[in-house]
């Protein structure tokens, strides 16, 4: 479902009776034991079960984990890209909570096992390109964003979702160079179009800390910095909400920052990118290759200026 | 200032297989992070993205390079080792040298090999810009760092043109500022080292 504005939106179509029933009778079914039981479902390189193949997949060849364990951005745990894998390694992430707020219906503070049995989990695979002009392919695990906004049921004045990352300095003695905790958002239809993930997993397994354990966000039409990682809070909101990098540096990381090979960053080139593993550089796809299924949630925006 | 162009210390005191076996000993030194980088790339040691791996490594060295050829001076007059000087040229050779591999890496691996396309960045970004006329000035001091073009130019004007180095650091120094999204630490470091070095002879 497209919901092109957020002014469409129905209480109705943010929380419908299906989801809500079912999340009732999942919390009456899940006993004391079954959580403790599956608490070891949030530790990395746990096995996930992944119920289905999406038809959001790309063909593409998919990125050695080698690569996408090794070479990250996630500035909690050092600045340099090598730096999370050894730094996050002790991060823990059980127990782990993520509130849902703001403007819902039912705000929640959900564990992370009530969270990843919301939805059934989907491999998805999706193309990744980060602001710096590289790009990956990952085979991701998790569900829509939407399955959670609804189950928590938007309030027709939210507009806007804020996402927040764990920010624990005692754990993160590396972080540097922005302001903690990190923060993103995104515009509740983008939040709501079945693309944006709510990840748990990668490769089949639950996501090892350097990727945003043990639960990220995945908009694979946007530079890969709105990905936000290690979220604990949701909240849904009436005004646009601070980003990060957008606060820093305003005129290098827009809010909006969808992938476009035809705005370049001040600094250099978005026309193409590198695939790690690929010698040469290759041309940058318009919303990230995404354009079929996102551009219509941008109709009548200059993406120039709102970039 | 001292005229340290047209006068190469007599250097009394080393006999000639000293000296040459020093040099030796210094080139393979110098040639160490080449040598590393290659080891790496057939031992599956240049990460997830190796282009920029040895674009950054050979950046650091160059940089390295210049602000080691930069401290040269300064070390001969503070310990007292004006034989130093015959290790000017050769730190400065290999500034040049990984600055070639540096470009080299990025105009091919980066730019394909299209010469439009590297001067659409050069004109367009600032950083690329530096960088460029970083790499340049190291033309012309890498040519003319024989004897034979010290002679030529006679060595008032070849120091003049020497002096160049001065903003191939600053330019090194600015590039490496600029490239970095927010974690400046290393280009302020390395620029606070460039800023000691020309102080000194500022001093003087």
């Amino acid at each position: 479902m497209l919901i092109e504005k957020p002014s469409d939106l129905k209480y109705s179509d943010v929380t419908p009776k299906a989801v809500y029933t079912n999340r009732r009778e999942f919390l009456a079914a899940l006993g004391m034991g079954g959580a403790l039981l599956m608490t070891h479902e949030a530790d990395a390189g746990t096995k996930l079960e992944v119920s289905s193949k999406s038809p959001f997949s790309t063909t593409e060849k998919i990125n050695s984990y080698q690569d996408v364990t090794t070479y990250n951005n996630f500035y909690e745990f050092g600045t340099q890209k090598n730096e999370p894998a050894e730094y996050a390694r002790n991060y823990r992430t059980s127990p782990w909570t993520v509130s849902v707020e703001g403007l819902v219906e039912k705000p929640r503070e959900f564990d992370l096992t009530s969270l990843m049995k919301l939805a059934p989990l989907e491999e998805r695979i999706y193309r990744h390109r980060c602001v710096e002009a590289w790009s990956i392919v990952v085979p991701w695990a998790g569900y829509s964003l939407s399955a959670l906004l609804k189950s928590v049921g938007v309030s027709p004045k939210a507009r806007y979702v804020a996402f927040q990352s764990d920010y624990d300095p005692k754990q993160m003695p590396h972080a540097y160079g922005i302001r903690f905790p990190y923060v993103e958002g995104l515009r509740l239809d983008e939040a709501m179009h079945p693309l944006a993930l709510l990840c748990f997993g990668m490769y089949g397994e639950a996501l090892p800390p350097q990727d945003g354990a043990p639960v990220r966000l995945v908009a694979p039409w946007k530079y890969g910095f709105k990905s936000i990682k290690s979220i604990v809070k949701i909240k849904l909101v009436e005004k646009q909400p601070r980003c990060t990098w957008n606060e820093m540096a305003p005129s290098e990381y827009g809010f909006y920052s969808n992938v476009n090979p035809h705005v370049d960053h001040p600094r250099w080139s978005q026309a193409n990118e590198r695939r790690l593993g690929e010698l040469f550089r290759r041309p940058t796809l318009m919303f990230n290759g995404y354009e079929k299924e996102v551009a219509n949630l941008y109709t009548g925006l200059d993406l120039k200026k709102n970039f | 200032m001292e005229n340290l162009a047209v006068r190469p210390e007599p250097a009394k005191a080393s006999p000639k297989s000293v000296r040459i076996a020093s040099k030796a000993v210094l080139w393979l030194l110098c040639l160490g992070p080449a040598f590393w980088l290659v080891w790496r790339g057939f031992h599956n040691g240049l990460g997830a993205n190796p282009v920029e791996y040895i674009t950054h490594k050979t950046g650091d060295w160059t940089l390295r390079f210049i602000l080691i050829t930069l401290a040269v001076t300064p070390a001969r007059k503070l310990l007292k080792q004006p034989q130093l000087i015959r290790f000017r040229r050769l730190f400065g050779l290999f500034a040049f040298f990984y600055g070639c591999l540096h470009f080299t890496t990025w105009f091919w691996l980066d730019k394909s090999l299209d010469f439009g396309e590297m001067w659409k960045d050069v004109v367009k970004r600032p950083f690329i810009t530096v960088g460029f006329v970083g790499f340049v000035s190291l033309v012309p001091l890498a040519v003319t760092s024989t004897a034979g073009w010290i002679r030529r130019l006679g060595g008032r004007n070849w120091q003049r043109l020497h002096r160049l180095v001065y903003l191939t650091g600053a330019a090194g120094v600015v590039h490496y500022y600029w490239l970095v999204k927010s974690d400046v630490r290393l280009p302020v470091m390395y620029g606070a080292i460039l800023a000691v070095l020309l102080a000194f002879r500022l001093k003087r």
